[in-house]
């Protein structure tokens, strides 16, 4: 390209070259005076010139268009001049005012058009009119349909048509027309439009944009016949057209007998698809018609082949009719399509989705938004195909559920099949159902919601998942608990007594506190509590009893109120009213006194009660711990603690000197995610065991215990005190960072948008009335009037 | 059963009575008025009968009038053919109440299963006899109070500053007998025939008394004027004995599955379209019937003429024009036996005084009474129009002139009058954000007032500051939605969201061929081009203004919002799939909230609790609380699998191999680079 420019230009004088020299563009505007531009012409090559006057200015939004063109005029071998009219030389192509200046089309040294320069408004323009008026014999311009059926008929027999219509000369799909004239001028006719009647004649409806249509008349013998046509269904670009050009000049059809995988036409080049046709030998006939058929409907969207089926070495699919290949080296789609239509849509389809899909990583590269990143949702998907014993928990149904949860003490899970967490958590509950299995205690059964919804709305119901417990002549209670599997065993085994128990003697009650009176239950309940109070005191017995009714589930409560109460009372060393707390793992009983202590305080005493002094963080006990706003000192351990460290620890709580932490220790066999919390901590690992100080609540700073140092009572309590004075530096700091949606959503109202954008001579404007939008569809019945007579059929 | 409820109203009309005693005396005139009610409901037809027991239930003084002497008296005339056209579909495979109610056109809303309208028949087409007999069940077994044989022949106002809106509603029975009333509920439906007046109108037999019976109709030419339901059941049932049957309407039939309004012309009826377009001799003619005139021969065969051919003649009996004179292939050339006006009803206007500026609507839907989108009368303050004669708010878009939709609307405004007379705010659940998905989709995938009512009905979902909370409103009347903090007595300071069910925009309408290929959409990214009805949900930062919903955008049914979000249709309509349903809903609300709404294992809020400073609203909500969902092993390896959760103890033994840690310090803000998935994509493109 480079080099054909650059001859065109040397046919000009030195001046020229100069120029270029001087501006560094190789394709500049070159300024000439008249003398001297007429001296540049040559027979047979096309110039375009603009005459101006000298003084005139030397920037203008023509002169820029200009010198946009120049370039692509002089790849068509037009050269491209701004004529400078100097007083010396006057011509008469020089006008006598500033404003009636014109460029002028030469041909040689003879003039062929004139163009007043508003027409060339652009480089476009420019370009269209050039070569418009240099094509004359090339492209017809029409305005009738007249003119174009006796183009038609003229060509029937001995060549095919490029008919296009253009909503204005200059525009820059004219411009697009005119370069495919210039390359394929000589091989089809090209004829021009600017008529929409003219092209709503030929039965267009939606006439918006520029069309181009391929008129196949070199194929047609008989002259009553009409010639075939194509429409191109891409916009006017040069480069569409010269795809849509060329793949019309690809044959129709071919037959081929080989792999479909090693089959390659100018279509795949072009960029279009190739759809084969099986055939059979049996069918090759109707086969061949219906590929035919097809071909003309994909004619200038894909390439259509004949696969001759019984010719061919390798296998293909016994039922597939068809064989989509969507671009070379791409591996080829085998379809079972039983319908024309089915093929047109799957290639019209497809074809469309490549487009978008290049379209779509133009803007926006990135995560696939369909990805799930749901931990939860995503378990539950990929384990929909397991089969749960389901059998072990008994479904409830609208007609079963208030017989069942009456005749007997149930556990009922309601859920949604739908809902993700309580599928999640139902799983959980059928692993219960197995611990369970053969023990009486509960009717375990289960609800789903998205079926019974009108049962769940009675029981109070409206999130999932939700467990209750009905027990005979009890309000249901709601299950507050993790929602795992030893948290709900611990909650239905302590609900098998009716806490508070009522103690009756005082053997019973020390048989209670050293937890023979219900040994089996105390694995899941590692405090008994026991409150004691005189026979008169009902107010406090009532509180008691209430905050028992409360913690049911999670402790055992009893209540003593004998007449030799006292016994127990001097016993333990408290007055009455009073707290038991026998800690059976320490074999010790605690006792707290109970003066005027509402309910909610007294639960508030009984939950303090069951925390551990130092203790073992799991990621079931954990929210319990959080819940008393300080900083955590968790030691991690791979595996026991050492008991050394555990007494240093002991003690130094026992000192009062932790009372602004929670000591506690991580085991990281039982709790392997302590591993991830670890390498957030630190960025090099030191061995384990590790101490660390975690600020959560306030600031978000993470200390660590030297990992050079022993863990002493002294070390410890040495580095605390520098923690508390500032002077330890924090290793990390967690973030403080706001969850925000891990990626974005379709965003739906801009892609309308971009579809309402694209149809932007929409009638009527864009917001009306309420009342206009009802009579919206009224139909034109108005125009009754004027076709009285035409009632027909 | 019988009498469930006991009457209530006993208690406040005897306040109202001893309030009103003082003045007595002073206006002599008063003495007579009986105590007003606070409800009079007219008409004991399916509408009527809905709202009272909504007032029951809310324990309101009411009473209904009732003309007839029994429930439905419309139902006992009509339709001729005595074949309901709505669907009583008895089987779906599912048990859900709620979502059967999508499918179950005739019930009336109750608590009672046992007034559901599969239990009195079992046609899929009942019969109308079966719709009196349950509306009879439904107006006894609940004990609403009707009184039959009363006919309201007379409604006028009384300005009065004591009463609920500034006026009672004064009823004038056929008696003379007059009740006060402080809300009038009209429920009187379509009761007055269209007629048509062109000369020769006297020869036209009308729909409400044409026989039935083919018998009268073999061997004869007939011309049925109208082409809605009542005219096609009239072809359908003598279509085997006439000579042929020509139907003569304005303007071109409209076929319901292409509109998708079920009012227009439904395929149980449409047997004449079908000889139409097989040249069976029936057949079908546009043509506005004011121009119309019919002229009978001697021999008592009727011809059709035109109006202004009998103006210019001098109407000698003989000689009368004829346009096949002018033009001899006139399609109604041929004389007929019979012509049968079948134009459907309007509303009874005559019984109301001019005081209560009770119009009739637009141009368009003039045979119903002008209402606002409450359903209160734009005239009076107090009057709402329900049931058949309220379609004027969604005449050919949605249900609302039927017994399935307007059943809700009804509930709609009782819901409105509770909280304007009773300060009862309109029911609403509140949950945390955690269950926002969740309640959209529970909604989405079983309501049948969103889905018969679809485009005038829609839920609401109102958030709580900071976002962390929300009130759910069902069935709000959605062009009311610039007035929702007053007229439900709910605020709606932080934000909202509006859940719709709508078709494709382009999809419905007379002209449209709704069996296209590529009619169904099946990738999440196109959702937003679904055709068949697909919940569509709108997001504002603010309540709209009046203004704003007044001048939305053409063709959408609420103003613009900040941004929307397309469920894909669904073939099953079932919208729980986890990738193509609930993953796209979940990324639009937590954009919209600016915050994740992923559900978490307990073990990841364990991690996220003790290294981050922040929690997701699930680990919050949930695990903070003692909530947390623990999992099962085999969940867990599933999580492991998928790339979702790193296995720590796994890597823990590797490191240990290699004696060393990585420096692992990025922020985990999300628990892994998820990775590849099976995307169940390319199987879930369904003809629908």
């Amino acid at each position: 390209m480079m080099s054909f420019s650059f001859d065109g230009f040397r046919v000009g004088i030195s001046f020229v070259m100069m120029c270029i020299v001087y501006k560094s563009a190789v394709n500049s505007l070159p300024e000439l005076s008249p003398q001297k531009y007429f001296s540049t012409l040559q027979a047979g090559k096309a110039s375009l010139a603009y005459f101006c006057q000298a003084d005139s200015p030397s920037t203008s939004v023509f002169l820029e268009e200009l010198n946009k063109a120049v370039k692509p005029l002089q790849d068509y071998g037009i050269s491209v001049a701004k004529v400078n009219c100097v007083k010396e030389e006057t011509s008469r192509y020089c006008g006598k005012e500033k404003d009636l200046m014109k460029a002028y089309l030469f041909r040689g040294n003879i003039l062929l058009r004139e163009f007043p320069t508003d027409t060339l408004f652009d480089e476009n323009a420019i370009i269209a009119h050039v070569l418009f008026a240099l094509l004359f014999n090339e492209v017809k311009y029409i305005t009738t349909l007249g003119d174009l059926q006796n183009i038609e008929n003229a060509l029937k027999g001995k060549a095919d048509i490029a008919f296009s219509y253009v909503r204005a000369i200059g525009t820059p799909e004219h411009r697009a027309v005119m370069e495919a004239a210039f390359v394929y001028g000589n091989t089809y006719q090209f004829v021009l439009t600017t008529e929409i009647a003219l092209l709503e004649s030929i039965g267009m409806e939606d006439i918006k944009y520029a069309h181009l249509y391929f008129f196949h008349c070199k194929a047609v013998l008989d002259l009553t016949q009409q010639c075939r046509r194509t429409l191109m269904g891409q916009p006017l670009t040069t480069l569409d057209i010269y795809r849509f050009i060329k793949s019309m000049e690809a044959p129709l059809l071919t037959e081929v007998a080989e792999d479909p995988q090693q089959v390659s036409t100018v279509h795949l080049q072009l960029g279009l698809p190739l759809v084969f046709i099986v055939s059979q030998q049996a069918t090759y006939e109707a086969d061949r018609r219906t590929a035919e058929w097809i071909a003309w409907r994909l004619l200038g969207k894909a390439g259509v082949l004949l696969l001759l089926r019984d010719s061919l070495e390798v296998d293909i699919p016994q039922q597939a009719n068809v064989v989509f290949k969507r671009e070379e080296g791409m591996p080829v789609e085998f379809l079972v399509l039983h319908d024309v239509d089915l093929v047109i849509s799957y290639v019209e389809n497809n074809t469309y989705i490549e487009e978008r899909q290049e379209d779509e990583a133009d803007d926006m590269e990135g995560p696939d938004m369909g990805m799930q990143d749901d931990e939860v949702a995503e378990s539950v998907y990929r384990d929909r195909k397991r089969q749960l014993p389901l059998e072990l928990i008994v479904e409830l149904t609208g007609e079963t559920f208030n017989t069942t949860v009456m005749a007997s003490d149930s556990i009922v899970l309601f859920y949604a099949g739908w809902q993700a967490v309580s599928m999640a958590f139902l799983h959980s509950y059928v692993d219960l159902a197995v611990k369970l299995k053969g023990t009486p205690t509960m009717l375990l059964t289960r609800i789903n919601c998205a079926n019974w919804p009108d049962v769940c709305t009675k029981e109070n119901v409206t999130e999932f998942p939700v467990v209750k417990m009905y027990k005979e002549g009890e309000n249901p209670v709601s299950y507050g608990g993790m929602l795992g599997t030893e948290d709900l065993l611990k909650f239905i085994q302590l609900n098998r007594i009716s806490c508070p128990v009522n103690i009756t003697s005082i053997q019973e009650a020390e048989e209670y506190l050293t937890g023979e009176l219900y040994k089996d239950l105390i694995s899941y309940s590692g405090v008994s509590v026991l409150g004691l109070f005189s026979p008169s005191m009902t107010t406090a017995q009532e509180d008691f009893t209430e905050a028992g009714k409360y913690l049911k589930g999670c402790v055992i409560t009893g209540i003593y109120s004998e007449e030799d109460v006292l016994i127990l009372s001097n016993k333990y060393t408290t007055t009455l009213p009073a707290l038991l707390l026998a800690r059976h793992k320490e074999s010790q009983v605690e006792s707290i006194p109970l003066a005027n202590t509402h309910v909610q305080e007294i639960v508030q005493i009984i939950t303090n009660a069951l925390l551990e002094t130092f203790p073992e963080i799991t990621v079931e006990n954990l929210p319990t711990y959080l819940g008393l706003q300080k900083p955590l000192l968790i030691l991690f351990s791979d595996g026991i603690i050492n008991p050394q460290y555990q007494k240093a620890m002991l003690t130094l709580v026992k000192e009062k000197h932790l009372d602004s932490v929670i000591p506690c220790w991580l085991n990281l066999k039982n709790t392997p995610v302590g591993r991830g919390i670890l390498q957030v901590y630190f960025e090099v690992l030191p061995p384990l065991p590790l101490l660390v100080v975690v600020n959560l609540h306030s600031g978000g700073q993470v200390f660590a215990f030297p990992s050079d140092q022993a863990i002493t009572e002294q070390n410890l309590l040495l580095w605390l005190k520098k923690l508390e004075d500032g002077l330890e530096s924090h290793i990390t700091i967690l973030s403080a960072q706001e969850w925000k949606p891990p990626l974005p959503a379709y965003d739906f109202l801009r892609m309308m948008d971009a579809a309402a954008s694209q149809h932007p001579t929409r009638k009527g404007p864009e917001y009306m009335k309420e009342t206009d939008i009802q009579e919206n569809d009224k139909q034109p019945e108005d125009k009754s009037a004027v076709r009285k007579e035409r009632i027909e059929l | 059963m019988g009498l469930s409820v006991a009457p209530v109203w006993g208690p406040p009309g005897l306040l109202l009575t001893m309030a009103l005693c003082p003045a007595l005396t002073l206006h002599p005139a008063e003495a007579r008025a009986p105590a007003p009610r606070d409800y009079c409901v007219l008409g004991a037809g399916p509408a009527g009968l809905q709202m009272a027991y909504f007032l029951q239930r809310a324990a309101r003084d009411y009473v209904v009038f009732e003309r007839a002497s029994g429930p439905g008296s419309f139902f006992t005339r009509y339709p001729r053919h005595r074949k309901l056209i709505s669907i009583n579909k008895r089987y779906t495979g599912r048990t859900n109440a709620e979502f059967n109610l999508r499918h179950d056109w005739n019930s009336l809303l109750s608590h009672d299963p046992r007034l559901l309208f599969r239990r009195y028949s079992r046609a899929y087409f009942p019969d109308a006899g079966d719709m009196v007999r349950y509306l009879g069940d439904f107006a006894g077994r609940l004990g609403l109070r009707v009184r039959y044989n009363t006919t309201i022949a007379h409604v006028t106002l009384d300005k009065d500053r004591r009463a609920w809106n500034g006026h009672y509603f004064i009823l004038t029975d056929q008696k003379g007998q007059e009740y006060r009333c402080s809300v009038l509920l009209v429920a009187t439906g379509l009761s007055v025939p269209n007629l048509v007046d062109f000369p020769g109108s006297e020869y036209v037999e009308g729909y409400e008394s044409v026989s039935v019976d083919p018998e009268d109709f073999v061997g004869q030419n007939v011309l049925i004027l109208g082409r809605g339901n009542s005219a096609f059941e009239t072809a359908e049932n003598i279509l085997g004995v006439t000579n042929f049957v020509h139907m003569l309407s304005r303007s071109r039939v409209r076929l319901s599955w292409a509109t998708h309004y079920v009012g227009d012309l439904r395929a149980v009826n449409n047997g004449l379209l079908d000889t139409y377009q097989l040249k069976s001799l029936d057949g079908l003619l546009e043509s506005d019937l004011a121009d119309l005139a019919v002229v009978k021969d001697p021999k008592g065969k009727l011809h059709i003429t035109l109006k202004f051919y009998l103006e210019e003649s001098n109407q000698s009996a003989e000689a009368i024009p004829l346009p096949q004179d002018d033009s001899d292939n006139f399609a109604m050339r041929v004389a007929y036996d019979r012509v049968i006006r079948c134009l459907g009803w309007k509303f009874d206007f005559s019984i109301f005084n001019k005081s209560l500026r009770l119009s009739s609507g637009s141009e368009f839907s003039k045979k119903y009474p002008l209402v606002r989108p409450s359903y209160e009368s734009k005239g009076s303050r107090g009057l709402f129009v329900l049931g058949t004669a309220s379609h004027s708010v969604d005449y050919r878009k949605s249900a609302g002139g039927f017994i399935h939709g307007f059943r809700y609307t009804v509930r709609a405004v009782h819901r409105l009058l509770e909280h304007r007379h009773h300060g009862v705010a309109w029911p609403a659940t509140e949950h945390p954000i955690t269950q926002l998905t969740s309640c959209v989709l529970r909604r989405v995938n079983e309501a049948s007032g969103l889905y018969q009512m679809f485009s005038v009905l829609a839920d609401v979902v109102l958030l709580k500051e900071n976002g962390t909370a929300f009130e759910y409103l069902e069935e709000f009347p959605m062009q009311m939605l610039a007035q929702l903090e007053a007229v439900t007595g709910r605020q709606a300071r932080h934000g909202l969201f509006v859940i719709n069910m709508e078709y494709g925009r382009n999809f419905s309408g007379p002209d449209k061929d709704v069996f296209f290929y590529d009619r169904s959409v099946g990738y999440t990214e196109d959702a937003w081009q679904s055709n068949f009805l697909h919940p569509v949900i709108y997001y504002y930062r603010h309540l709209p203004t009046e203004q704003e919903v007044r001048f939305r955008p053409a063709d959408w049914p609420l103003p613009r919002p900040a941004a929307i979000h397309h469920i894909l249709e669904d073939f099953l309509t079932d919208w729980t799939a986890p990738v193509s349903h609930i993953l796209p809903l979940r990324r639009f609300l937590e954009n919209c909230l600016g915050t994740d709404l992923r559900s978490f294992y307990a073990e990841s809020c364990f991690l996220f609790a003790l290294t981050r400073q922040k929690l997701p609203p699930f680990c919050q909500q949930g695990y903070l609380r003692m909530q947390g969902l623990v999992g099962t092993g085999s969940l867990r390896q599933h999580r492991v699998e998928s790339g979702l959760l790193r296995d720590y103890a796994a890597a823990g033994k590797r490191r240990e191999d290699s004696g060393q840690w990585p420096g692992l310090r990025e922020p985990v803000d999300q628990p892994e680079a998820p990775g590849p998935l099976d995307q169940p994509l390319n199987s879930n493109k369904e003809e629908l």
